[in-house]
This record gives C-alpha cells, structure tokens and sequence, in this order.
C-alpha cells in the first residue's frame, strides 16, 4: 500500500489527460433535473394529499374535459420524437435538416401553449375559487413555464445551429443535448401530470 | 500508476483575476478563493445573527416583555434562526470548506463548474442584506424560521415575501453547490485515486449534496406556494379558504429535517479529518464511516414527521416515524464511537483545533440523546414547541456544527494564509465557548420539562433564575468571540510562519504551499491514496523520504 506517489511526467500517460478534460455538463443538468423534478414531486404530493384529504363542497367539483388536454399530451410526446431527430440529423451534420426538426419541434411546444391557454381561458374555475383550482393552475402553470423555457432554449439551439455560421455542430452538441434532454423532461413529467391530474 | 494532471493554462485563469486581497472581491473562478468568501461571508452574518441572539437573551432575562416590543421580538427571534442557519452554517460547513478541500481531496484543479460555483457564491450576500434589510422598510418577518401558516399569511405581508424571496435564493445557491459538489466528487477524481480512498469529508459531502439535491427544491416549491398564499390569496395552506397547513408541514419538514444532516454531516466530515492529523492515528473504522453516512441520508429522508407529533398525525405516522428516528441512533453512534477510538490512545497535542473536536463530541452525544428522546412521541408530546427543544437542537447546531466550524478554522488557518493563530488565545476562546454554551443551553432543558414555550418573549415568574443563568451564558459567548477576532485578524499579519505542513498531514492540501498557488499545486497533483496513514511505519518513512527529496 502507497501514500503518496511521487509523479514524473511521462509522454505515455498523456492520453489519459484528454479525459480530465472531459465534459461534465451533462452530468450537472441531470443532477439539477433531479432537483427540478423534486420540485414537481413535492406539488404532487400536496396535490393528491389535498385531494384525499380535503374534499371539496359538491358545487366546486368539476369533471376536467379530456379532449384537449388528451392532445396536448400527444403534442408533447410528437415532439419529443422530433427532437430526436433533430439529434440524429446533427449526428451526420445534416444542419438543414436538424434545423427542420427543431422548428418543427418548437412550434409544437407553441402550440401546446397555446392549447393550454385554451384550456385555461374555457375552465369554468380560477386560481383562487377553491383548493383544487388553485393547485391546478400552480401545477400546469409550472409546468407551462418550463414549457415556455423549453421553447425558448430549442429556437436559440436551432438558431445556433444554422450552417455556416452557428455555434452548434457535431463537434459541439452540448446545447443541443441539454436541450433535447430538458425538453424530454418536461414532456414525462407533463404525462406523470395528465395521468394524475386528469385521469385519475 | 503514474499519472500527472495538466495544470490549467495558468496565464489565462491568472491574466483574468485581480491579484492580492482585491480578488476576495471579485467574481473570482478559483475555489479557494470562492471558500474563503463563503467563509468571511457567513462569519459576518454570523455577527449579525449572534448580535440578535444577543438581543433575545437580553430580553429573557426578565419575565416581562421590557427590552422590545413583542412585534420585534418576533422578528428578532425569525431573523436570528434563519441567518444562523441559511446565511452562517450552511454555507460554511458546505460552501466554503467544501470549495477549498474538495478539489484537493479529489486532486483537482478546481471544482467541476466553476462558474457555477461563483453564481452560487454571489447569490448570497444580496439574499442576506435583502432579508436583513426588511427589519427597516416594513419590519422582517415573524412566523420564526419554520414560516408555518397561518402565521406567516396573517403577519405583515411585506417581511414575509422578502424572507420567501431570500430563503428561495440561498437555496438555489445551496442546490448549484450540490451539484457542484457531486461532480467535482464523482467527475474529477484524479485516476488511480478510488472512491474508497477518498479523505471522510469527500463522503460527507457527497451525502449532504445528494440530500441537497433532493430536498431543497421540495421547500422551494413549498415557499411557492406559500407565496401565492400571501400575494394572490389562494388558499393552500389557508385553513379559512379550506387550504391545509399540515400539508405545509410536511412538505417543509421533508426539506428541514434532511437541512439539519445538511448541516451536521459535513461537520461529521471535518471532524473526521482533523482528529487522525492531531491524534496522529488512522480514522479508525473507515469503512463503516462511509456506511454510515450513506445511512444517515437515507434515514434522513423518511423521519421528517418526528417535527409533527402534536400535528395531530395519525398513530401509525407517529409509530413509523419514531421508529424510523431512533434508527438514526445507530449510524450516529457508530460515528460517535469511531471518533473516541481514534482519539483512543492516540499521541494527542491538545491544541485549540482538537479542543474544539472534542467540544464538539461531548455537546454532540448530548445533543443526540436528547434528540432520540425527543424521538418518543410520549415524550415529544410533553416538551414540544417548549426551551427543551431549543435546548436540543443548540446542542447540535451550536454545540456540534459551530464547534466544528472554529475547529476547522484552527486546523486550516495555516493553509488559507500561511501563518498560525495564537494557541494561548485560541484555548481561551475554547474554554469561553465552551463553558458559556453550555451554561447557555444546559439550564433550557429543565426550562422547557418545566413548560417554559419557546418563541415567546414573556414567561412565568418562577423561570427568572434559571433564565438570568442563561443569559448569563450567552453573555460569555458573546465574549468568546471577541478573542477569536483579535487572533484572526491579528494572526494573518503576526501569526508565525506556518510553512507548507506544520500538522504533518498527509491529506493533500497540504502538499503544496500555504496559501497554495491558484491551480493547487505547482507541479503535478499528489496520489494519496490512504489519507490517514499516520503512526504506520513503512508510510511514514516514505512520507519523509518525499519530504527530504523535496529539500
Ligand atoms: C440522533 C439524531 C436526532 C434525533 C433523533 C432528533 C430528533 C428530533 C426531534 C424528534 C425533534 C422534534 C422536537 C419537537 O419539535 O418537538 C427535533 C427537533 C430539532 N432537531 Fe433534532 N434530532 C437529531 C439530530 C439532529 C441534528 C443532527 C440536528 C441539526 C444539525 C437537529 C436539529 C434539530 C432542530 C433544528 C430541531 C427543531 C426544529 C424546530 O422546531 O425549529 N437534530 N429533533
Ligand atoms: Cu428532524
């Protein structure tokens, strides 16, 4: 057993140095995406404690219709395919076409938004009628936020990713990446959140 | 192995950083300098906090409400808790000997975000002035540090939300650190140095920036919504508009109990690092201290309804939870064990930083019985929200992490600033410190079985004395800590010349210069794969064989 090793610089050992270099930000975003979705975790929790523990008065019960948050879902899920591709497309250097999948993905996470505000403004209840409306609205509303983020950070990514002259490429697919893995994040939890908002 | 880590450019990361005392100002990208920061920050907020602390003894000296309005007191007393807590402990126990050992343990140049190290630096002086400032624009908040509605909705609106905003801030700072902290940990460990080599503080930060992670965003979601609460009058936790505060309870607790191990098991760490170096002994039980800790989280994650016996929570919560809190008892005192037997027989120098060590093991077994007695629903029943409570949790947080805190700084002073502090008038402050705590918080253990409530300013007649004595213990803290101002301050331009290793330490902070140079050490970064070799022969010698290579 050794305490401390003396070290020489030798030519050999200069492969391993790449590696010290090696990128962490992935990582980082998962462990702060674990943390984010402590956050979601936590207003579950309140959400169904509420609902087993505080029972609303029998006017304030509302069935939520299904139809549109059915297709915000289905939004959700095609664009987190789309995103995908746009990853596949900057694997092979295919700006044109990465650029395309992101739009394509972007304007779907528009739309969703813009269903969701359709939701919002057609809902007989507002944020603070009763317990339930409000948990509601804090619930999607957060979850709209990170929607809007998400957006945003996916039109940068695919402005920057336009050829020549953008930042992103297969050389540097970070942004990319951590969009993409964001945007995926925020799609599971919207379905943890249809599951358990609406259907349950 | 053999393996080197390249320095960083230096010009670059050097060209770039004000030099001399103007970089502790500066949005500065070397951890030490980013631990030092955390560090004089969270000492100064700790002035401020103790100065209130100062205030709430005096006030209890007498029975009657006489030294402050009671409005004031109560935002005294919520002041007081918070500062000590998010401003003071937190982010020195994790920021800021995080920040300057952990790159060293793991033997790298620098943490693995650094820039998200400084963000996460810098988001705390303006949270703390905020919080601090709302005593003077509308008066701060007064629902304590727990913030329980439908006390925080009903007090003034204005010192609520700008507690809400700051608490929300330092924990952002305390998630960016964790993350941080597991990267740096995991990441960038030099290879050829394995997990189980790493020095004990490496496990207990690992363990605390996990529970970090995990739970403090449940209490930003939670402050969220109380938010909503006050500003936009839903009704979550508002029993009138058919909320429920319980559900606040919960969610608070599922943060504060695991903040409690955020801010006890780093001192668990450092506590672990200082005894072998002073005591000249291997930690003893290495691996069932990594156990331990691992435990520690995982316990820690499913007691935090023990703060809600009197909750009116159901009987198989309370048996759960009692249950599932004695269980910490056992890797507790498994830690408390190995301690004593690395002191065991030890050729020990009983300087100021060991003195503090072994302060702290003696408050902390106090601490810790209390802790599990408190533990026992029939017991809880009787002394919650009473001076038996608050008794406690000094105990740990003062008696241990505190202690722990002025332990540190005994041992890593040479290092941050390459002189030694004054031993005379470090065992001074010692034995101020410790004779002053605990003839501060012992008395409040009878106080409260004798139902003395806590957060009250006024109480019964028959408490004055025992009280009187209280305050008379707190008067000799205060004073404990003007000898240790004197000896920093003093020391960093007197203090004798420490040299590289004055403790003969083996960890590898310690292999390089003091203050070390900005990539940590000149040449290539140390192997040491077994931090607490000392009084083993064979690793002696060859700790002297380095040393005589090096003159
Ligand atoms: C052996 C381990 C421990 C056990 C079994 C334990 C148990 C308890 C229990 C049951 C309470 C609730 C008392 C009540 O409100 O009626 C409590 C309060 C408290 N404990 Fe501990 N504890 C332990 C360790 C710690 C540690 C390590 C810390 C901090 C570093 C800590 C800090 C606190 C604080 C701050 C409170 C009061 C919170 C408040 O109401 O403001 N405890 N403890
Ligand atoms: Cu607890």
């Amino acid at each position: 057993m050794t305490t401390i090793t003396p070290i020489d610089q030798s030519p050999k050992e200069q492969e391993v140095q790449h590696d010290l270099h090696a990128d962490h930000r992935l990582f980082g975003l998962v462990a702060f995406l674990i943390a984010d979705g402590m956050t979601f975790a936590g207003f579950f929790a309140a959400y169904l404690t509420f609902k087993a523990v505080n029972p609303l008065l029998p006017d304030a019960i509302y069935e939520l219709e299904l139809p549109l948050p059915t297709l915000n879902t289905i939004l959700l899920l095609v664009s987190s395919a789309t995103f995908h591709r746009a990853g596949q497309a900057l694997n092979k250097s295919d700006s044109k076409s990465c650029q395309k999948w992101l739009l394509i993905t972007a304007s779907l996470g528009l739309a969703f938004l813009a269903s969701q505000m359709v939701e919002y403004f057609t809902l007989p209840f507002g944020l603070t009628d009763n317990l339930y409306a409000s948990t509601f609205y804090a619930l999607t509303g957060f979850h709209g936020l990170h929607v809007t983020l998400g957006a945003f950070m996916i039109l940068i990514v695919w402005w920057q990713s336009r050829q020549p002259g953008g930042r992103i490429t297969s050389q540097n697919k970070f942004p990319l990446e951590a969009a993409e893995l964001y945007w995926h994040f925020v799609d599971g939890i919207w379905v943890i959140l249809f599951i358990i908002l609406y259907l349950v | 192995m053999t393996i080197t880590i390249p320095p960083k450019s230096n010009k670059e990361s050097e060209g770039l950083q004000p030099k001399g005392f103007l970089r502790y100002f500066s949005f500065s990208l070397d951890h030490k300098v980013i631990g030092i920061q955390y560090l004089v920050c969270g000492f100064l907020f700790y002035l401020v906090g103790g100065a209130l602390a100062s205030a709430i003894r005096i006030e209890l000296t007498s029975p009657i409400s006489d030294f402050m309005p009671r409005d004031v007191y109560n935002q005294v007393l919520t002041l007081h808790g918070t500062i000590m807590i998010f401003l003071w402990i937190v982010p020195v126990v994790n920021g800021a000997f995080g920040n300057y050992l952990i790159p060293f343990y793991v033997g790298a140049r620098d943490m693995a975000f650094p820039r998200l190290n400084a963000v996460a630096f810098w988001l705390i002086p303006p949270a703390g002035l905020m919080l601090i400032s709302s005593y003077f624009i509308n008066g701060a908040a007064q629902s304590g540090w727990t913030a329980y509605p439908p006390l925080s909705i009903t007090t003034p609106a204005a010192g609520q939300i700008i507690w809400i905003l700051s608490v929300l801030l330092l924990g952002g700072s305390s998630i960016f650190g964790g993350i941080n902290f597991i990267a740096t940990i995991l990441k960038l460990r030099r290879p050829g140095l394995k997990l189980m080599q790493l020095p004990m503080y490496c496990w207990a930060m690992l363990g605390t920036s996990i529970l970090v992670v995990l739970s403090t965003p449940v209490l930003a979601g939670t402050l969220i919504l109380l938010s909503f609460d006050i500003v936009a009058h839903t009704g979550f936790f508002n029993p009138t508009l058919g909320g429920n505060v319980i559900v606040y309870q919960h969610l608070f607790w599922f943060y504060s109990h695991p903040a409690v191990y955020i801010m006890v098991l780093p001192a668990f760490g450092l506590v672990s690092e200082i005894l072998p170096i002073h005591s000249r002994k291997p930690l003893f039980g290495y691996t069932t201290m990594v156990y331990s800790i691992m435990a520690i989280v995982f316990l820690g994650l499913i007691v935090w309804a023990h703060h809600m016996f009197t909750s009116g929570t159901p009987p198989w919560m309370r048996l759960f939870f009692t249950i599932a809190t004695s269980f910490i008892a056992v890797p507790t005192g498994i830690k408390f064990f190995n301690w004593v037997a690395t002191l065991w027989g030890g050729k020990i120098s009983l300087n100021s930083a060991i003195l503090f060590s072994c302060g702290f093991i003696v408050n902390f077994v106090l601490g810790g019985i209390t802790g599990v007695a408190l533990a026992q629903v029939p017991f809880d029943i009787h002394v919650h929200d009473t001076y038996f409570v608050v008794a406690h949790f000094h105990y740990i947080v003062y008696g241990g992490s505190v202690f722990v805190i002025f332990s540190s700084i005994y041992h890593w002073y040479p290092k941050f600033t390459g002189r030694m502090l004054n031993e005379k008038i470090g065992r001074i402050h010692f034995i101020l410190t410790f004779v002053g705590f605990n003839l501060c918080f012992a008395p409040q253990h009878w106080l409260g079985m004798n139902g003395m409530p806590r957060r009250v300013a006024e109480y019964d007649p028959q408490f004055t004395f025992v009280n009187q004595l209280s305050s008379f213990g707190a008067l000799l803290m205060a004073l404990s800590t003007l000898p240790f101002l004197w000896n920093v301050i003093h020391s960093s331009f007197k203090g004798e010349i420490a040299g590289e290793n004055p403790w003969q330490a083996l960890t590898p902070e310690w292999l390089t210069s003091s203050p070390p140079p900005v990539e940590n050490w000149l040449g290539e970064a140390p192997l040491v794969t077994d931090p607490y070799g000392y009084g083993k022969k064979q690793l002696q010698e060859q700790f002297n064989d380095l040393e005589s290579e090096k003159q």
